[in-house]
C-alpha cells in the first residue's frame, strides 16, 4: 500500500485537531488529519458551549485572550457560523468568602482584558432579577458568550479542507514512531502515513499516542453532564455559572435564541472507554434539577427533554497538555483539555499552527508542558 | 433467583397477560404504566365517571377489551400495580421512575417491556398547522374526552387504523369529510393470501369499509398527499391530495389525522443497551429478540406492539409467551402445551402482518417528493431543504450525525414523530437505502421530565 506523506500529521479530528489543521493551511503548510470516528464527534460536539475565559487559570488567560480575539471574527474567519454570542457570562457564588475570591480574580492583572464587574446584594438583584435569593455575588464578564459545540469542529475541518487539507474520517491510528527524520504514523486498517510533524490531538486518549513515545501522563477521563429543556421565550441571554468548591453545587445554564436552556454541571459520569460512551447519571439529572431551582427558580415550571454526557480528559492540575514533546523533536502535544477546551479551541489550532510552523509561539503555554509529568530517566526506559 | 424482582413496563394487552402468567407460577411482579387505568392503547379506560358502555367504545372488540379488563381486576391486588409512572430512564439492574413529580427507583432482576406502540408519520406540507393530529391521537380524543379532533374531519394515510378510527368517528357522529388512503387496492389484493390467514379480522375490516360507504364517506385508495392547507392564524382548511386517477383534489376540513399504521416505542431497549434489527418488511427498526421475546441484553424482555407490530391479539400471546420465557431461565417448570399455544398462535399473525405491511406499505417514495419548505421535525420546526442541506453539504448521511447539525428529533418527541421520516429525507437525498443511514438513538429522558420533581428516598 502506498503511503502518503505531507508536512504534518494530525491524530484527532475534534476541535483542536480542526482548527489546527485550518491555521497550519493558513501558513501553508500541508495537512493530513486522521480521525478514528467523524469530526468533532466526541467532547468537541457535545460539550455545554461554554465561550467562557473568567474562572480560568490566570496562566491560561493569555491563550484564552488569543482564542477570544478569533471567536469575535466568526464567522468570516472560517465562513460558517458556530452560533457564537457574547452574550456575557455571570460567575455567581452562595457565600460571602466566595465573593471575596471571585473579587481577587477580578483584580488579577491577567484577567484585564475580560472587563469583570463584581455584583452583590441588592445591586445584583436587580441586574439579575430571576436569580434565587441564595445568590450572594457574582463576577460579570461582558465579552464572553457561548456557541453551538454540535457546528463547530466540523465547521474548522470544511474550512480547512476548503483550504487544501486532507482529511480522513474513520481513521483509527494504531501506531506512531519516529524513523529517521519522519514520523510514521500506522491505522488499524495497515494504511500508512508519514511526516516531518506529527501532532496528537487525540482528546481523552491523547496519553495512549504519548505513552508511545514514552512520555505517558496520569490522564483520568469523566463525563461531565449535560440537559436541555423545551424551548420558552428568549430571555436569558447570560450565561450564568456557579462558583463553589462543593461539587454537587455546580451548575451552569445557558439559554439559545431558540429558546432552549442547556444545562451542565453537578457529579461526572464513569465513561466506558471500551465502547466510547459516556453515560448520564440518573441522580446528576434529579441534583441539577434541585441545583437548577435553587439558582434560577423559574425554571420549575420547564421540562428536561434530553439529556446526555461525552468524555473529556483530565489531568490531576486541571491543566491540558500543550506544546512540544521533551523528548522527540517534531512531536507536539495538544489534549487533556480538561473540561475547558471549548473556548480555547480556536486558539489552540492558531497556537500549535504558529508553533509548528515557526518553532516557537508569542502565547506562553509553558504551564502545559509535558515534560511537567516526565518519569525519571530509568522509569521512562521501563514505560516506553 | 427464587426470590427475582421482575418489572413489567406497561399495562397493555402484553403486559397484563404477562402479570398473569408470572403470578400464576408464584412470581409477584410489579406493574408499570404511565397511564392512569390499565388497558394500554387499544383498550384504554375511560377515566372515572365516564359510563359509556363496552360496545360502544370498543366496538367488535368489546368482549376482548371486557376480558382483559377482568382479568387485570382479578390480579390487581395480588401484584405490584404502579400507574401514573413513567419510567422516564434506566441503567443496568435499576429503572428511573417519575409519578405525581416525584422521582425514584426501582431495581430489577428481570425487565419485560411491554411498551407498545405509537403512530408512524410520514410528513406533509402544512402537517404543523393547528389541527394536524396523529389517527392515535385522534381516536385517544376519542376514546378518553369523548371529542372529536374537528368539525369536519380527513383521514389520510395508510393502514387498519386509518378505517377503524375514520369510522369510530363516523359512529359517533363526527363528520368525516375523506378517508385518503396512499395504497392502491392492487396492493390490497396481492397481499390477500396472508391476509387471509386471519379472516375473521380481515372480515372486520371490510366491514369498517362497508360501514363507511354506508355513512356516504368518501374513500380515496391510491392517493398521494400533497398539502395540508390553511394558515397559522385558522388552522387547517383542507387537504389537496392526487388522486388514483392523476386528478389533484381539495377537500375542505377543519382538522386531519394523519398516521402510516405503527412504530415500536424502544427507547427503554435501547437505553438497555438492546440489539435492534431492521425489519424489511416494515421497513423500520426494532429491538432484536427471539420467538419467546428475549433481546440481545441478559434479564430483558420484550412483548407486544414494543417489540414487534403485530397488534393487540398477539399482544396478549406474546405476554404470555415472554412470561414463560423468563420462567423457563428462571429454572422454573413451564407449561409446554400453554407455551406451543401462544406459538402457534403467533405464528398464523405473523403471517397476518406481513399481509398488512404489503397491503399498507410505508410510503417511503413520499420523502423524496416532499418539497424542501415541508417542515419534517415539528418540535423543532425544521424544513426538509434544511436537512437536506446537512446531508448535501455537511456530509451528514447518518442520522444521529444529520440530528447534531439539522436538530431533527431533538425536540420535545424525541423523534418519535419525524426521525424516520427523516431517515427517508436522508436516505433519499444520499442515494442510500435506508437502513443504511442508520437510526435515532434512544436518550434519556424517555418522555419530558418536569423540573419540579423531587427525589424519594425508595
Ligand atoms: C459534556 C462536556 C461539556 C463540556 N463543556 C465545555 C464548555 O462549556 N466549555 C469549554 O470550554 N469546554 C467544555 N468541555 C471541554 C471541551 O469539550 C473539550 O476540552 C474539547 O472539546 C477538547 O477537544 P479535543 O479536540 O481535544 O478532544 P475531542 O473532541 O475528544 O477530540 C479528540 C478526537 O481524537 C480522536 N482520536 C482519539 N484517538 C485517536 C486515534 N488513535 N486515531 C485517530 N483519532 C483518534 C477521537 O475520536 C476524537 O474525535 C466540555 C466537555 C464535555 C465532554
Ligand atoms: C390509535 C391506535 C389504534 C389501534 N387500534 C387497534 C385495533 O383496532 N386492533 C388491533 O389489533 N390493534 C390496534 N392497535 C394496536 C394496539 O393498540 C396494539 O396492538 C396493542 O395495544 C398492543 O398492546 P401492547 O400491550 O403491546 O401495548 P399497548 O396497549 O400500547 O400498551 C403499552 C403500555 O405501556 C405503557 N408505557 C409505554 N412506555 C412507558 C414508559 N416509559 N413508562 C411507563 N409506561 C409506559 C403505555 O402507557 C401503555 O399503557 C391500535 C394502536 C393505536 C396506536
Amino acid at each position: 500500500m502506498s503511503v502518503q506523506k505531507a508536512d504534518v500529521v494530525i491524530v484527532g479530528g475534534g476541535l483542536m485537531g480542526s482548527a489546527t489543521a485550518f491555521f497550519l493551511r493558513r501558513r501553508g503548510q500541508s495537512v493530513i488529519l486522521l480521525e478514528r470516528d467523524q469530526i468533532g464527534q466526541y467532547a468537541s460536539g457535545v460539550n455545554f458551549g461554554n465561550v467562557r475565559r473568567q474562572g480560568r487559570f490566570l496562566g491560561q488567560l493569555a491563550l484564552a485572550n488569543r482564542s477570544w480575539e478569533l471567536w469575535k471574527r466568526l464567522p468570516e474567519l472560517i465562513d460558517d457560523d458556530l452560533e457564537f454570542i457574547p452574550s456575557g457570562h455571570m460567575r455567581v457564588c452562595y457565600r460571602e468568602d466566595e465573593v471575596a475570591e471571585l473579587e481577587a480574580y477580578a483584580a488579577a492583572p491577567e484577567a484585564a482584558q475580560l472587563d469583570l464587574k463584581i455584583y452583590r446584594g441588592a445591586e445584583l438583584h436587580r441586574r439579575f432579577g430571576f436569580l434565587g435569593p441564595d445568590v450572594k455575588g457574582g463576577s460579570y464578564a461582558p465579552h464572553d458568550g457561548h456557541a453551538n459545540p454540535r457546528l463547530a469542529a466540523p465547521a474548522f475541518a470544511r474550512a480547512a479542507i476548503r483550504l487544501g487539507a486532507q482529511i480522513e474520517e474513520r481513521t483509527e491510528v494504531a501506531e506512531v514512531q519516529k524513523v529517521g527524520a519522519d514520523f510514521h504514523v500506522t491505522t488499524t486498517d495497515g494504511r500508512q502515513f508519514q511526516a516531518a510533524q506529527l501532532l496528537i490531538t487525540a482528546g481523552a486518549w491523547g496519553q495512549k499516542l504519548s505513552a508511545q513515545f514514552g512520555e505517558p501522563v496520569p490522564l483520568d477521563t469523566h463525563g461531565p453532564q449535560m440537559a436541555v429543556t423545551e424551548p420558552v421565550p428568549y430571555a436569558l441571554p447570560t450565561v450564568i455559572g456557579v462558583y463553589t468548591k462543593i461539587p454537587e453545587e455546580v451548575i451552569y445554564f445557558r439559554q439559545i435564541p431558540r429558546g432552549n436552556i442547556v444545562i451542565g454541571g453537578g457529579y461526572r459520569s464513569k465513561p466506558d472507554m471500551l465502547n466510547r460512551r459516556a453515560y448520564v447519571e440518573p441522580r446528576s439529572i434529579i441534583n441539577q434539577i434541585n441545583q437548577m431551582r435553587r439558582l434560577l427558580p423559574g425554571v420549575g415550571n420547564l421540562n428536561i427533554i434530553r439529556v446526555w454526557s461525552g468524555i473529556e480528559g483530565y489531568l490531576p492540575d486541571s491543566l491540558p497538555v500543550m506544546g512540544p514533546s521533551g523528548t522527540v523533536d517534531g512531536l507536539f502535544y495538544a489534549f487533556g483539555f480538561c473540561g475547558h477546551g471549548f473556548q480555547l479551541g480556536p486558539g489552540v489550532g492558531d497556537v500549535m499552527a504558529e508553533l509548528l510552523g515557526t518553532g516557537s509561539t508569542s502565547t506562553p503555554i509553558e504551564s502545559f508542558s509535558i515534560t511537567r509529568f516526565a518519569l525519571p530517566a530509568e522509569q521512562r526506559s521501563q514505560a516506553s | 433467583m427464587a426470590t427475582a424482582r421482575v418489572v413489567i413496563v406497561g399495562a397493555g394487552p402484553a403486559g397484563v397477560r404477562c402479570a398473569e402468567t408470572l403470578l400464576a407460577a408464584g412470581i409477584k411482579p410489579i406493574l408499570i404504566d404511565e397511564n392512569r387505568r390499565d388497558g394500554g392503547q387499544i383498550y384504554r379506560r375511560q377515566p372515572q365517571g365516564f359510563t359509556r358502555d363496552y360496545t360502544t367504545l370498543y366496538g367488535s372488540e368489546a368482549a376482548k377489551a371486557r376480558d382483559l379488563h377482568e382479568s387485570f381486576d382479578r390480579l390487581r391486588g395480588a401484584i405490584d400495580y404502579r400507574p401514573d409512572t413513567l419510567v422516564w430512564n434506566l441503567t443496568p439492574g435499576q429503572l428511573c421512575c417519575a409519578s405525581q413529580g416525584r422521582h425514584s427507583t426501582v431495581d430489577y432482576d428481570a425487565l419485560i417491556l411491554c411498551t407498545g406502540a405509537t403512530d408512524r408519520l410520514m410528513p406533509i406540507e402544512g402537517w404543523q398547522l393547528a389541527g394536524t393530529y396523529s389517527l392515535g391521537g385522534a381516536q385517544i380524543a376519542l376514546k378518553n374526552q369523548a371529542v372529536s379532533i374537528g368539525h369536519r374531519v380527513v383521514f389520510m394515510g395508510s393502514g387498519p387504523l386509518l378505517y377503524l378510527v375514520a369510522s369510530q368517528y363516523v359512529k359517533a357522529g363526527a363528520e368525516v369529510a375523506a378517508v385518503l388512503d396512499t395504497s392502491p387496492l392492487s396492493l390490497r389484493l396481492k397481499a390477500l393470501p396472508k391476509l387471509l390467514a386471519r379472516p375473521g379480522l380481515l372480515f372486520t375490516g371490510i366491514k369498517l369499509l362497508a360501514q363507511l360507504y354506508r355513512a356516504r364517506v368518501a374513500v380515496h385508495l391510491g392517493i398521494k398527499p400533497l398539502q395540508v392547507m390553511g394558515d397559522a392564524a385558522n388552522g387547517v382548511g383542507g387537504v389537496r391530495f392526487t388522486a388514483g386517477n392523476g386528478r389533484t383534489v381539495t377537500v375542505q376540513a377543519d382538522a386531519v389525522a394523519l398516521g402510516y399504521h405503527l412504530r415500536p416505542e424502544t427507547q427503554l431497549g435501547d437505553l438497555a443497551g438492546c440489539t435492534m434489527a431492521f425489519d424489511q418488511a416494515s421497513s423500520q427498526w426494532w429491538l432484536a429478540t427471539d420467538d419467546a421475546g428475549r433481546t440481545s441484553v441478559k434479564g430483558v424482555y420484550a412483548a407486544g406492539d414494543g417489540s414487534k407490530i403485530r397488534g393487540a391479539d398477539a399482544a396478549e400471546h406474546a405476554g404470555r409467551l415472554v412470561a414463560l420465557a423468563l420462567l423457563e431461565d428462571l429454572q422454573q417448570p413451564v407449561d409446554a402445551g400453554l407455551r406451543d399455544e401462544q406459538q402457534q398462535a403467533l405464528a398464523v399473525m405473523d403471517q397476518f402482518r406481513l399481509g398488512l405491511a404489503q397491503a399498507f406499505p410505508w410510503p417511503s417514495e413520499q420523502a423524496k417528493a416532499l418539497p424542501d419548505s415541508a417542515i419534517v421535525c415539528r418540535c423543532e420546526m425544521i424544513s426538509a431543504g434544511e436537512l437536506r442541506r446537512t446531508v448535501n453539504e455537511k456530509g451528514a448521511c447518518e442520522v444521529n450525525r444529520a440530528k447534531a447539525f439539522s436538530r431533527v428529533g431533538m425536540g420535545r418527541c424525541q423523534g418519535r414523530y419525524c426521525s424516520q421520516a427523516g431517515a427517508e429525507v436522508i436516505a433519499a437525498e444520499a442515494g442510500v437505502p435506508v437502513q443504511e443511514v442508520g437510526r435515532q438513538r434512544g436518550q434519556a429522558p424517555v418522555k419530558p421530565l418536569s423540573m419540579l420533581t423531587e427525589e424519594v428516598s425508595s
